[in-house]
């Protein structure tokens, strides 16, 4: 099944893309796919990373076919 | 008639232009974020607006933090700010604190004020605000920069999330608009947008960005809004343990040589190591003793620049020459 993923703040910059379509094991989890793009992308302090599931954020879901992933990095410029 | 084109909107009317009077709102950081925010309540008539900033106009704030002028560069924000600002309105109040904000002084601060905007640019600050904000009780106006990006949302409303819902563990990566670069307009639209959400809490009108992130690009045009789920047991910690600090360590690339950081004890990030001798610029002269004289010490600050005076300084004053300057300040030295 195929998810949008969208990456925000230095973890575009990390995965050099704003935006991905994957395709993803039916039924995953956002814990799983958290773990396999941080993975994939080796991206620095995920700790402190949370993920919105369709503009939903701290969610722990199944994902579904044509879900939205937003992963959002903390940052403090001003 | 001074307010006459916002009293004419039927969300303000004179009852609304006497809540504005009536209001005080502490700004914390008149830098990109902070400057526009406090130029349009100033504008608005908010009835007391309090300016929290340690920090001097620096050359390089001037293409975003249009407030200040060539001639303010090396002057006090905070009273550079308070000077401009009552011009453009004389019949507020308007208060400069030369403070940086503490653990010590948030509370006392915050406990003067019905409403908190932030304009700072690091995680301590930005959770200090947090949880002096929910032990007084009050709500706060976010807003947060990486290069073309921003963040903005009302923490604390009326039960609402607090920022520890959206971000219960923070990180290092703490990078500031010095760092990064960023286009002007960026924190002055992001200031602007907080001072929106200021009037509207104020005036009791339209919807709160209160539990709503709301995300903008400013390169791309494109902007987004998240639902931040309430964590009711980050909030319950603060109440319970009071302000719990952040500390942003940073570790030393290289740990086989001593170095002096002439930086103030407020600014970070902090480097955790024992290599590393902390005396603030201002201090050197009386705690000469503690810096080595026999080793090379590589001296550092945020940018290099204080460092190179401190290091022209101890030798043309003390005569020390083991002294180096770290070149392009502390990013240079450390991991990350």
């Amino acid at each position: 099944m195929k998810v949008t993923v969208k990456y925000f703040g230095i973890i575009a910059e990390t995965a050099g893309k704003k935006e991905e379509i994957l395709d993803v094991a039916q039924g995953m989890s956002t814990t799983e796919l958290r773990a396999r793009q941080i993975k994939t992308y080796q991206i620095p302090e995920a700790e402190s990373i949370q993920l919105a599931v369709n503009r939903d954020l701290n969610t722990e879901v199944e994902l579904k076919e044509g879900d939205e992933v937003a992963f959002l990095p903390p940052f403090a410029g001003g | 008639m001074r307010y006459d084109r916002q009293i004419k909107l039927d969300e303000v009317g004179s009852s609304g232009q006497e809540k504005l009077r009536n209001a005080s709102v502490l700004i914390v950081g008149v830098g990109g974020l902070g400057c526009p925010a406090a130029q349009y309540l100033t504008g608005a008539g908010v009835g007391k607006i309090g300016l929290v900033d340690h920090d001097k106009v620096s050359i390089t704030n001037l293409h975003r933090q249009v407030l200040y002028d060539e001639f303010d560069v090396g002057r006090p924000k905070a009273l550079v700010a308070k000077v401009k600002l009552q011009r453009l309105n004389r019949e507020i109040e308007l208060v400069a604190i030369e403070e940086a904000l503490t653990m010590e002084n948030a509370e006392k601060l915050f406990n003067q004020y019905d409403l908190i905007i932030d304009g700072t640019d690091n995680f301590e600050t930005k959770y200090l605000i947090n949880d002096a904000c929910i032990l007084t009780g009050k709500a706060w106006i976010y807003a947060s920069i990486y290069k073309n990006e921003g963040q903005l949302s009302v923490f604390n409303y009326q039960n609402g999330p607090s920022y520890r819902c959206l971000f219960p563990k923070t990180t290092r990566q703490n990078v500031s608009c010095e760092a990064t670069g960023v286009l002007g307009v960026t924190p002055g639209l992001l200031g602007m947008l907080q001072a929106a959400e200021a009037l509207k809490i104020i005036l009791n009108v339209g919807n709160v960005l209160s539990g709503k992130l709301k995300l903008m690009n400013i390169l791309y045009g494109t902007e987004q809004v998240l639902n931040i789920q309430k964590r009711q047991e980050e909030i319950e910690k603060i109440k319970n343990e009071g302000i719990i600090p952040i500390r942003i360590d940073c570790e030393l690339k290289d740990t086989g040589k001593t170095y002096l950081d002439v930086r103030e004890d407020f600014e970070q990030p902090k480097v955790n190591s024992e290599k590393v001798i902390h005396i603030p610029l201002g201090k050197l002269k009386d705690r000469l003793k503690e810096i080595p004289d026999k080793e090379e010490v590589l001296v550092f600050c945020q940018s290099g620049k204080r460092s190179q005076e401190a290091v022209k300084m101890l030798q043309k004053d003390f005569g020390l020459r083991n002294l180096k300057n770290v070149e392009g300040g502390i990013e240079k030295i450390i991991d990350g």
